[in-house]
């Protein structure tokens, strides 16, 4: 089985229109979006969902509020600044999440603040009390969907979350494991921008990382990093210039760099205003436009099937 | 003033937003730029600063004194992130998975841990003509980015306006971007996407309780579902940015739009105007 990552260093650049018009060329496949902080694909995919599980992320300290004696020793040694001594914690109640230790009474009790808090346990281990437990934090949701293009793994991470790195884990597994069920040869996943933590999840172990990447300094800056990362994690990456005729100076600039770092430019798309209308519309460019960009999607394709072949067998 | 711009999404024009409405005020008055899209910083190809200094971010991490250690393991039980191992009767430490939270070496019972600082990232200050300008960077194939934006925004000064250019997404980093701000400028696209994203950006800074307003990018290449949401949500839209081949170039060659097109100058000003403005209703309204 392989699997094709589509990342961008940065969000913006048109990875997942890309990866909706991909979804719509290629047979036999399950999608995975691991864009997990804001999930997007979706809304180009259109699908319907078979199966909602819960996601949980790391612990986040409980204080229970008639076995603490006020000594302060959690402050004390708390990192984060997480214990507030008093003033009610300001809580997020943003989707999958309600750690409200809030019991607001009218002497000042010890509280958490469940956005600052890491999880480390340090103050559950010191609190000579026991009035600390650690719970473990409902963080978001992951779904399993039909598409008219194939089925679709997804997530959602509550506001405000961490372990979007964990997230991702999940949806790879769930994806693999669904692209077994369905005899799938590929698997094609969304990744999230930047080069942080949920990037790194969705890196390790793909066979081709597809960058997608904007002719311009920023775009180029980017691109760089993110190749050095997946590089770092020795991942094979070939890059798409989207929008490469806005700026064809800066265009012919990256493919020199690409060249000298022995990178293959898969593709180039034109700027066109059908992407923004299939955008707009909510169906993938490769399912409702014959124009220029879409034509060179299709041969974006074509040359990904190669490099897939090449690094699925160098592998 | 701390103003934070913000989006759910990258790519959507905050860079812009932030580089124009610095250069466009930096004339008036003291105006910082920190640059808190520590995973890939942006800012600085537009404004070009001279960096001065630069210092690094680092973690405490645990080192262990293997004379005292007699590998009971406690440190590693202690650890919510699997940063120490015991093999062999002997801790293993993985510097990157380490939170820094000092609970490995409270709890040793040998005292054979001590904290050593591990470099994650780091944060560089520079000027860039009038704007004093700051950004962090996180070392690649490091995962901790809180610390550094942290960092960056403890080089806030007092006075004039700081503005802060977010990382994207709705998660730990932006909160820590956005916290204790005066204000909050969302970026969006008029693009199902933009609306999508933009909505849970919104969640979040409601969350915060941070006053916020709406500037729209590439205005015309969309369509009206987003504006609709705004006027729903009674959200105000600051400011729209059309799309413009002529523009996209400017930005490609790492020019910022006031620099070339200088009508927009004024229409920086006015949103900065508009902001003052909301910042000092919803200071009547909070009651001080
Ligand atoms: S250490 Fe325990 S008893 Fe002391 S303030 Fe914290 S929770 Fe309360
Ligand atoms: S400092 Fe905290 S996160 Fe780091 S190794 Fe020790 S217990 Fe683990």
């Amino acid at each position: 089985m392989q699997e094709l990552l589509v990342i961008s260093g940065k969000g913006g650049t048109g990875k997942t229109s890309l990866v909706a018009a991909l979804a719509a060329l290629a047979e036999d496949k399950v999608l995975a979006d691991c864009d997990v902080d804001a999930a997007d694909l979706h809304l180009l995919l259109r699908p319907e969902v078979e199966s909602v599980n819960e996601f949980y992320g790391s612990s986040k300290a409980v204080i229970n509020a008639d076995l603490c004696t006020r000594c302060g020793r959690c402050r004390e040694v708390c990192r984060y600044q997480a214990i507030t001594d008093g003033a009610p914690a300001r809580a997020l109640s943003g989707s999958g999440q309600s750690p409200s230790s809030g019991s607001r009474q009218s002497t000042p009790v010890f509280q958490v603040d469940p956005i600052a808090c890491e999880g480390c346990g340090v103050c559950a281990h010191t609190c000579p009390a026991g009035a600390i437990t650690m719970k473990s934090n409902l963080a978001g949701y992951w779904y399993i969907s039909a598409t008219p293009y194939g089925p679709l793994v997804h997530a959602q991470l509550g506001l405000a979350e961490d372990n979007s790195g964990k997230l991702v884990t999940q949806v790879r597994q769930e994806a693999r494991r669904l692209a077994e069920e369905n005899n799938a040869w590929l698997i094609i996943t969304d990744g999230p921008p930047g080069i942080g933590c949920p990037v790194i999840s969705s890196l390790t172990g793909v066979t081709l990382a597809l960058v997608v990447t904007e002719p311009t300094v920023a775009g180029w800056h980017d691109l760089e990093r993110v190749v050095k990362l997946a590089d770092h994690f020795k991942v094979p990456v070939a890059v798409c210039i989207n929008k490469y005729d806005l700026a064809p100076e800066k265009s012919r600039e990256i493919e020199a760099y690409c060249y000298e770092q022995g990178l293959a430019v898969a593709g180039k798309i034109p700027f066109d205003v059908d992407v923004a209308r299939a955008l707009v519309n909510a169906v993938p460019l490769t399912a409702c436009s014959r124009g220029i960009a879409a034509t060179a999607v299709e041969a974006l394709w074509d040359s990904l099937q190669v490099q897939l072949v090449k690094a699925f067998n160098s592998k | 003033m701390i103003i934070t711009v913000a989006s759910g999404k990258g790519g959507t024009g905050k860079t812009t937003i932030v580089t124009n409405l610095a250069l466009a005020l930096a004339r008036k008055m003291p105006v910082q730029v920190l640059d808190c899209d520590v995973e890939e910083p942006n800012a600085h190809l537009f404004l070009h600063p001279e960096f001065q200094e630069e210092e690094e971010v680092t973690l405490p991490v645990p080192e262990v004194d293997s004379n005292k250690c007699d590998g009971c393991g406690k440190c590693s039980e202690a650890c919510a992130f699997h940063a120490l191992a015991v093999a062999g009767g002997r801790v293993i430490t993985f510097p990157e998975m380490c939170h820094g939270c000092g609970g490995c070496a409270l709890v040793c019972p040998q005292g054979a841990i001590t904290e050593k600082p591990h470099r994650i990232g780091v944060v560089a200050r520079g000027q860039a003509g009038r704007i004093a300008f700051a950004h962090g960077m996180i070392d690649v194939g490091h995962p901790l980015a809180p610390p550094v934006i942290k960092a960056v925004k403890k080089r806030a000064a007092g006075e004039g306006l700081t503005l802060i250019d977010a990382p994207p997404g709705t998660s730990c980093p932006v909160v820590a971007a956005v916290k204790d701000s005066d204000f909050c400028l969302l970026v969006t696209e008029p693009t199902p996407f933009g609306l999508n994203d933009l909505k849970l950006a919104v969640g979040m800074v409601r969350e915060l309780g941070v006053p916020f307003a709406v500037v729209i990018n590439r205005s015309s290449l969309g369509d009206q579902r987003v504006e609709r949401y705004c006027r729903q949500e009674r959200i105000p839209v600051l400011l729209k940015i059309p799309f413009d081949k002529r523009y996209a170039a400017t930005y490609a060659r790492g020019k910022c739009l006031v620099e070339e097109y200088p009508d927009w100058v004024a229409a920086f000003v006015g949103l900065w105007q508009e902001i003052e403005r909301l910042v000092s209703q919803h200071a009547r309204v909070a009651g001080n």
